[in-house]
């Protein structure tokens, strides 16, 4: 049967009214958003310019964006941001890593688990960063203590929210496994690992924002080079459109860093 | 038909213990079940009927007494034993045909061979078209046909059948019963049905077996007349002389109620 023509048009133009006002009220969103942040950096230019707030302290846009382009021009800008994106890459891939893998080993071995429990528990607590002069003793100042810091602050959260979701696959789909004469290791693969995927990807994209805690913290400990380093020389030098500008970079850095690894936890799920 | 039962319990009993206490679930269980026949268990929840499937398929050990398959002591899981569960329990992130060659997959079965030997069971199901989707993409009734594919697909001679009927709706639930009673014929293999609901197990049985519970203990025996046994399960429900056995069986399970209170 099919429908009169009559009775198809006002549905079909409900419909495009309904993808009108979705699109309408996008734009208001977009531009909203866009207002905001132009007023933001206006302000901020207007005050610094006509002295309202200190600009030795606080600097303006146009000064700020100067310096990132005159460091991106003489290259010396390159360095920082590459130490600090390497750190930051390998401090969150391998927190992951690493938490997944002692979630695995404290699935596999029960006792481990309830032995290591109230350590885990304990350093969880603890403020990691705390840590960072045994770091940098035990590794030296560089790139090992920074990675360091980075994992104490990923790995234990890693591991509590993946040992968790390994804990929470239902068991009937282990009992499938089980009926079939499969072993440890085939629940472990076949089922335990796979139905974990997505937590394991989200805590993937949640340990992107603590490397940058870490590296940027660790930077500020020890090193010579990257943008926590930037931030406390500029901090030290007097120089705030130097620590502005960085913090600007960092803002745009981690967003992208952070937006790829969501794109990737999307195309896996 | 060789004489030796292809299940045989032998004054099983089980105790399950825990923090709290120790509680007998299964008291002295005999029970045997010879090639070819499909035997319902019914009793009220916690009766242990699913702890007697458990310990049939290798997953539990009894505490004291016998459990043998096919003549011999089950000491684990066998590729002979099939189990279905109350839910078709597929893995999302597996196609259809994948999902059916899990047990091949697992017993180092997978051949070419099997794989299409499966992919043929499934069309035989009515599932034909599927093997490339995911199970989210198929009904109820679809999904746990595809999960009897999976359990037949490496060939067991006995099925555990663990309410695998209870969550689909009354229509796919009659059709699923017809289909699960014509391909146990047609393959030869002997059944293991629990289920709460009484006509679903004398429409499909050869014996129905009552439990009662706190302990768990076999009951009563009833054996389904030939009339009834040979009609498909969904004319069985028409045949002379059902209801008087439906009441009969009701009775049973009413009187091991009234023992508790």
């Amino acid at each position: 049967m099919q429908q009169p023509m009559e009775a198809q048009d006002p549905i079909r133009s409900l419909h495009q009214q309904h993808l009108q006002q979705k699109k309408r009220l996008r734009h208001v969103v977009f531009g909203t958003q866009l207002v905001i942040l132009v007023a933001f950096f206006a302000l901020w230019e207007i005050a610094g310019r006509l002295k309202w707030i200190d600009v030795l302290l606080f600097s303006y846009p146009s000064k700020v964006f100067n310096q990132i382009g005159n460091d991106m021009m003489d290259g010396s800008i390159w360095p920082h941001l590459g130490a600090t994106v390497g750190e930051t890459i390998v401090g969150f891939l391998l927190g992951t890593l690493l938490g997944t893998l002692l979630a695995a080993f404290i699935w596999w071995w029960d006792f481990a688990a309830k032995v290591l429990d109230p350590y885990m528990v304990v350093f969880n607590s603890m403020p990691k960063v705390a840590l960072g002069p045994l770091f940098i003793v035990g590794f030296g100042p560089g790139f090992m203590a920074i990675v360091a810091t980075t994992l104490s602050i990923t790995v234990i959260i890693t591991t509590l929210t993946v040992y968790q979701s390994f804990r929470d696959v239902d068991p009937n789909y282990v009992k499938v496994i089980r009926v079939f004469g499969g072993r440890k290791r085939d629940i472990f693969y076949k089922v335990i690992l796979r139905a974990s995927y997505p937590a394991i990807l989200s805590t993937l994209k949640v340990n992107v924002g603590l490397a940058w805690v870490g590296v940027i913290v660790g930077e500020f400990l020890v090193s010579k080079v990257g943008l926590g380093y930037l931030i406390i020389y500029g901090f030290q030098v007097f120089n705030f459109t130097l620590v502005m500008s960085t913090l600007v970079l960092i803002a745009v850095v981690a967003t992208v860093m952070y937006q790829l690894v969501a794109y990737l936890e999307r195309r896996l799920r | 038909m060789s004489m030796v039962p292809v299940v045989e319990l032998k004054e099983v009993t089980q105790v399950y213990v825990t923090d709290r206490e120790a509680t007998l679930a299964i008291d002295r269980i005999s029970l045997t079940v010879n090639p070819g026949e499909f035997v319902s268990l019914v009793g009220p929840s916690g009766c242990g009927k699913t702890t007697i499937l458990s310990m049939i398929a290798g997953l539990l050990h009894s505490t004291t007494g016998e459990v043998k398959v096919h003549g011999t002591n089950v000491q684990g899981p066998s590729p002979t034993v099939g189990y279905m569960l109350q839910q078709d329990y597929l893995f999302p992130w597996r196609t259809i045909a994948d999902n059916v060659c899990i047990g091949l997959e697992l017993t180092g079965q997978l051949t070419a061979q099997l794989r299409d030997y499966t992919l043929q069971l499934l069309e035989e199901m009515g599932l034909s078209n599927t093997a490339q989707l995911y199970p989210h993409q198929l009904s109820g009734g679809m999904r746990q046909r595809v999960a009897l594919v999976r359990t037949l697909a490496t060939n067991p001679d006995l099925l555990l059948l663990d309410e695998p009927f209870s969550a689909l709706d009354y229509q796919t639930k009659l059709q699923l019963e017809d289909l699960i009673v014509e391909t146990m014929k047609q393959h030869q293999k002997t059944a293991i049905l629990v289920t709460h609901d009484l006509s679903e197990a004398i429409a499909v049985s050869d014996r129905v077996i009552v439990l009662e519970r706190n302990p768990g203990r076999v009951r009563k025996e009833f054996v389904i007349p030939d009339g009834i046994r040979q009609a498909q399960p969904f004319y069985a429900r028409e045949q002379e002389g059902f209801n008087q056995l439906f009441h009969n069986v009701w009775k049973e399970l009413e009187a091991t109620e009234r023992r508790e209170s």
